[in-house]
């Protein structure tokens, strides 16, 4: 089984974080992993994005063109990559930064108000955090708990009450999976 | 043996430390600015020696110095900034010193795009400066290689008194992947008794110049450099080959590209077309006895060379294969990647012409 993600969004949005965080998160159980970040001009304003693989074989391209999965943080992002999702794809959409709806029919698409969530938990800084938990919730690609204990490694000492936070996070995103 | 995850540039910095290197010099260019950063604070930790230099022209000179001193040197850019380089390479190849130096290519000509790249290939393995001479070039495909050729890079420029070049794709910095660090076996060097460490004793001055006013004896000097490079490319040629075996046709690319035919090269199997990769890592000196050689087989119909330019390394593949079977070419270029789906067309359509 392969996985090819497609992260993009706004920079500043955690899109390369939210990558990054499933890059170590696969490593941890086992997989093979590769991360590939957006490094243009669009780095500073505009779209970013990373493409993640997660593999239990050996890793060919790490460049995705045909991604399996996409997490659209905004309506230009879901624009631009919707078309290459491959058929029988995922699409999970930040619904407060993107209008628009899905149009193709022949992939599984979630939307995820994700701002207003993380705006009821006291910090939209976690709004991609609740992503990767709808993320982690539709695919079964990786166990939350495998996140969760990366993230008391990550937010430790007077950032420690950060980890509770997270895992909250993770888990409204996952609520939003039906 | 634990996996850690690393950005590709920060890891050939990491690995350049643990190879012994004591003097990183640089200037800074998208995308290998990492290196220099880590640089930045790594090498003062270990005793070694940061410095970001004036310019490119500047770097490699200090490269220049601190290897005539004997010291493990290194300098790093991406395509235009090796251009301004070359003069230098030059000369360290002319004074027979030690020194790595890594190209994280982008798109070109002239300042181009920061995109990845391949198309410094004719430059790294033809011309590296003026005059007679050869860098050994190695051309990682992903980060544990990158790692290991570093650490091989300085040991065989110091064997062989000779810059090395790692060649990567800008892609190969900016990714992360799983590595580990590898204990390595210590290989034997010879000792640096040419190094310009002071006098020793009186008459026992060491000079290192590639200045040679006397033709005949830069003739004669040439002519060692001749033979040392075949030495080379006896004894350091590498490639890789993926299921060369009874296939129909062989792919040749390196670096990010072979990676990308990888996963080209595994969707047409699922359909029945048997694809060979053969991925050269040393790209100078270039592994064609061993290309022809897999070529060679009934099975194979033609070697299609893909790259991220405009056709570079497809004249070696030509020169291997001395018009033996069909060499078809697949580039993107300018800082634009070739797709998966693009290459297996690609294959498709060059099966379907060559039929008998």
């Amino acid at each position: 089984m392969t996985r090819e993600i497609i992260i993009a969004g706004f920079g500043g949005q955690g899109v390369m974080s939210i990558g990054k965080t499933l890059t170590e998160a696969g490593l941890k159980e086992g997989y093979e992993v590769s991360w590939v970040p957006s490094y243009g001009p669009e780095m500073r304003g505009g779209t970013a994005n990373c493409a993640v693989v997660i593999s239990d074989e050996p890793i060919g391209s790490p460049v995705v063109s045909r991604p399996s999965e996409l997490i659209a943080m905004n309506g230009p992002s879901l624009a631009k990559f919707e078309p290459q999702v491959t058929s029988g794809g995922l699409i999970l959409v930040n619904a407060s930064q993107a209008e628009q709806k899905v149009s193709r029919q022949d992939v599984k698409a979630y939307y995820i108000p994700s701002m207003e969530e993380a705006g009821k938990l006291g910090s939209f800084k976690v709004a991609n955090m609740i992503m990767l938990g709808a993320y982690i919730k539709a695919t079964g690609a990786l166990k939350l708990e495998t996140i969760a204990d990366m993230l008391s490694h990550v937010f430790t000492g007077p950032k420690a009450h950060l980890v509770a936070l997270n895992i909250k996070a993770l888990e409204v995103g996952a609520s939003y999976i039906k | 043996m634990q996996k850690e995850l690393w950005k590709g540039n920060e890891a050939i910095a990491e690995a350049a430390v643990r190879a012994g290197c004591k003097a990183y010099f640089g200037y800074p260019i998208t995308p290998q600015n990492e290196i220099p950063e880590y640089m930045s604070h790594r090498m003062p930790e270990t005793g070694g020696v940061f410095l970001q230099a004036e310019s490119e022209v500047a770097a490699i000179n200090m490269v220049y110095g601190a290897s005539a001193a004997g010291v493990r040197a290194m300098t790093s850019s991406s395509s235009p900034g090796i251009s301004l380089k070359q003069e230098g390479i030059s000369y360290l190849i002319g004074a027979e010193l030690p020194a790595v130096i890594v190209n994280m290519m982008r798109g070109g000509p002239g300042l181009g795009t920061i995109q990845a790249g391949q198309a410094d290939y004719f430059q790294a393995t033809r011309a590296p400066g003026h005059g007679d001479g050869h860098m050994i070039v190695l051309a990682p495909s992903g980060i544990q290689e990158a790692v290991d050729l570093v650490a091989d890079a300085f040991d065989m420029a110091d064997i062989y008194r000779n810059p090395v070049m790692i060649l990567a794709d800008g892609m190969i910095g900016q990714m992360m992947e799983p590595i580990v660090w590898k204990e390595r076996e210590a290989v034997a060097l010879p000792p640096k008794d040419w190094a310009a460490l002071g006098r020793e004793a009186p008459g026992k001055t060491h000079f290192v110049t590639s200045l040679r006013l006397q033709s005949p004896e830069n003739e004669r000097f040439n002519q060692e450099l001749t033979g040392k490079y075949q030495r080379i490319a006896d004894k350091e040629t590498r490639w890789e080959e993926i299921d060369c075996q009874d296939a129909d046709l062989i792919i040749v690319a390196y670096g990010t590209t072979s990676r990308i035919c990888q996963s080209a090269a595994r969707k047409l199997r699922q359909e029945g077309i048997k694809v060979g990769i053969f991925r050269p890592i040393t790209l100078w000196p270039y592994p064609y006895e061993a290309l022809r050689k897999a070529a060679q087989q009934q099975s194979v119909k033609a070697v299609l060379t893909v790259e991220m330019s405009s056709g570079q390394m497809v004249e070696d593949v030509r020169l291997a294969m001395c018009g033996l079977k069909p060499t078809p070419f697949y580039g993107r270029t300018g800082g634009m990647i070739p797709e998966t789906d693009d290459v297996a067309d690609k294959v498709r359509q060059i099966l379907q012409e060559v039929k008998p």
